[in-house]
């Protein structure tokens, strides 16, 4: 521990240290912020991922750069949008979260159970719902940090448990959706879905709490180095359990939002999308460093449209749905690959 | 390394008695609660006392164990193998495909699977410490592209059968042994990989791999070749699924589901025995017992008829507590 401190201090304070007698213009500081920021190269790889896509889908005689089709992938990254949103305030901090899917599975069935198929009960069902994602993140934050259980054994734990409540309460679809909370599924202003704003507004907010509050100032500390930042006198346990909250609260609004989609709560809506690895891929590939502390929401939501992008091609090309997981996990493992080498590079 | 000058990572200067003291001390939890459990399942269902008995929940654990100690490690080695469910299932499907019945094949195709579990173990290993990628995300890419790979080549399902010379291995054992009736030849197996699984730890290799996982840059000053050392470590973990995955094919026979999950439950057994995630620190033994402790635990709530559902919550609330448990332990000791 002690030998590696010393090491990571020099690399860390070493970038800012001589600086230029010319001033700075505000323009300097935004080139580089925009050079520096991890989101880049994600944006970078959307553009080359689509660009691709565009070319081998005309070649194969489909439609890919139509406002139908642009519209329809947005459509299908909303689900996974706002998951992986919410993972990447628990992966910032440092932790993350396996539980999630079985919390979207959770939150359909609370959603449709409480709603019971009158829009009356929008209102209590959304808050139930909402309620229910607080209590799971503060769950999972105070396993992790109170009984200092390592957040992988701990969310993993948590979804064994929401599964045996899941699989002990329901053997099928249940409950159902009012005809009006139907519309966030299916309205569209214009032409852009109704869903689609919901992830504008999500991934917003959630830009808003990294960028200009104090919690996201010290999730960014917390997830660098915990005992640095418990040393400069910033409560990590609760950057960790808040950020374990916002996770969370962003599950279940994806699994309010599934229902809505689907018209009943499904037990197995969360699993069968594979959130929990399939956000945690979404965020990796977004740039945010595995081990906290470095990365950012945009980037996230770079990763998901290149997820998105794959898919949507893949279905055209009517590809093998089994050879697809195969050219995913290629694409995530060299995406990360080429990530690592342009950090070390800087560093 | 003349004579005169100490190798870092030979045997450091303690007394045995010390030694002891300190193994029993971090690997003693794990066994007290594994022989709590024993002892439950002993009180309900006393047939477990007779060696059959316990010989039958040691040829069921054994597939988990074995792959607990290849878990342990990478783990103790500061990484993670999530991909080891999936060369679980590799291994089954292929097996059933390419020997498709035929008693003639099944030596030849055994090899070929170890073989599939090195590579494995190698690519996890080089991409890992060569490109950089963290273990978490290489092994995940891993798991898509091996339970894809194989359906493909398949068509969806599993296709073909085991002859019964390939599921003796995991069903059967030496017959009309003394004292135990039946020596399973998968208890055999658990036997040989964890003897010599703790003699590697104990050697040269065993406290290199440590330093790597408790603090890769001394070990990298002090001359360790970090990045062998933990490409070794994913070769060890991908072999060891590979016998898992032969063993539980014979025990479980040919599905498209027989690995599923086993990622999560090597880790979960692992971490049990008081391995800590990140490195450094816990022995394989106690990474095994781990193993028997959470099949243990699956014997007794069957036993208990918390069947099905319950069971995962169940299951979820013991490991959570066990963990926590053995983090308010260290926290003392470090």
């Amino acid at each position: 521990m002690s030998v590696s401190e010393p090491t990571k201090a020099a690399g860390t304070g070493g970038g800012d240290a001589p600086t230029t007698p010319r001033r700075r213009s505000a323009w300097d500081d935004r080139k580089e912020a925009i050079t520096n920021s991890p989101a880049t190269p994600v944006y970078a790889a959307l553009l080359g991922v689509f660009i691709i896509a565009w070319i081998v889908v005309t070649i194969d005689g489909g439609t890919f750069l139509t406002v139908s089709n642009i519209v329809n992938m947005l459509q299908r990254s909303v689900a996974l949008g706002i998951v992986s949103a919410g993972q990447t305030v628990a992966i910032l901090a440092g932790s993350l979260d396996l539980s999630v899917a079985f919390l979207i599975s959770l939150s359909s069935l609370v959603t449709a159970e409480v709603m019971d198929g009158s829009d009356a009960n929008i209102v209590p069902a959304v808050l139930a719902v909402l309620a229910l994602g607080v209590v799971v993140g503060l769950g999972n934050g105070l396993i992790i940090t109170k009984l200092r259980v390592n957040a992988f054994i701990a969310t993993l734990g948590t979804a064994l448990i929401l599964q045996g409540l899941i699989q002990n309460r329901y053997d099928g679809p249940a409950g159902s959706i009012g005809d009006g909370f139907e519309q966030l599924g299916y309205t569209r202003f214009g032409i852009i879905p109704a869903s689609v704003f919901l992830l504008v507004a999500v991934v917003a907010l959630v830009y808003f709490l990294l960028r200009w509050t104090r919690f996201g100032f010290r999730l960014y500390a917390v997830g660098g180095d915990e005992e640095v930042s418990r040393l400069s006198g910033v409560r990590t346990h609760r950057v960790i359990i808040a950020a374990h909250v916002v996770c969370s609260v962003c599950a279940a609004i994806t699994g309010l939002f599934l229902a809505s989609r689907l018209g009943a709560g499904t037990p197995t809506v969360g699993t069968d999308g594979g959130y929990d690895l399939e956000s945690i891929a979404a965020v990796v590939l977004g740039g945010t460093a595995l081990a906290g502390g470095r990365g950012g929401v945009l980037g996230t939501i770079g990763g998901v449209f290149i997820l998105a992008v794959l898919d949507n091609t893949f279905n055209q090309l009517e590809v093998n749905a089994f050879l697809k997981d195969v050219v995913r996990g290629v694409i995530i493992i060299a995406a990360v690959a080429v990530y690592a080498r342009r950090s070390e590079r800087r560093a | 390394m003349s004579a005169t000058t100490p190798d870092a990572f030979e045997t450091p200067v303690t007394s045995r008695s010390e030694r002891v003291r300190k193994a029993l001390v971090g690997t003693a939890p794990i066994f007290i609660v594994l022989f709590i459990l024993l002892a439950l399942i002993a009180i309900e269902n006393p047939n477990f006392l007779e060696p059959p008995g316990f010989l039958a929940f040691l040829k069921r654990a054994a597939p988990l164990a074995i792959l607990a100690a290849g878990q342990y490690f990478v783990i103790v080695s500061g990484e993670f193998d999530l991909s080891v469910g999936s060369i679980v299932t590799v291994v089954v499907v292929v097996a059933a495909r390419l020997i498709d019945d035929d008693p003639s094949k099944t030596w030849p195709i055994i090899a070929l699977l170890l073989g599939i579990g090195a590579t494995v173990g190698v690519t996890n290993g080089l991409i890992t410490t060569r490109l950089k990628v963290p273990s978490f995300i290489t092994t995940l890419g891993m798991l898509l592209i091996l339970s894809g790979a194989v359906f493909w080549w398949t068509g969806g399902a599993p296709r073909g059968a085991l002859p019964d010379n390939f599921r003796e291995i995991g069903r059967l054992g030496i017959q009309d042994f003394p004292v135990l009736e039946q020596l399973p030849w998968s208890v055999v197996i658990l036997l040989v990989i964890g003897i010599g699984a703790i003699v590697l730890m104990r050697a040269s290799f065993g406290r290199r791999l440590m330093a790597v996982g408790d603090n890769e840059s001394a070990a990298r000053l002090s001359g360790v070749k970090v990045e062998n050392m933990r490409t070794i470590a994913f070769v060890l973990s991908g072999l060891s699924a590979a016998v898992a995955g032969i063993l539980l094919g014979g025990f479980a026979g040919v599905s498209a589901q027989v690995g599923q999950g086993l990622e999560f439950q090597a880790i979960t057994a692992v971490v049990l025995g008081g391995v800590v995630l990140g490195g450094g620190r816990g022995t394989v033994l106690a990474a095994m017992a781990g193993a028997l402790t959470l099949e243990a635990l699956f014997t007794l709530l069957n036993l208990y008829g918390v069947s099905g559902a319950l069971e995962d919550t169940v299951q979820g609330i013991i490991i959570i507590a066990a963990v926590a448990f053995a983090s308010y332990r260290l926290r003392g000791a470090r």
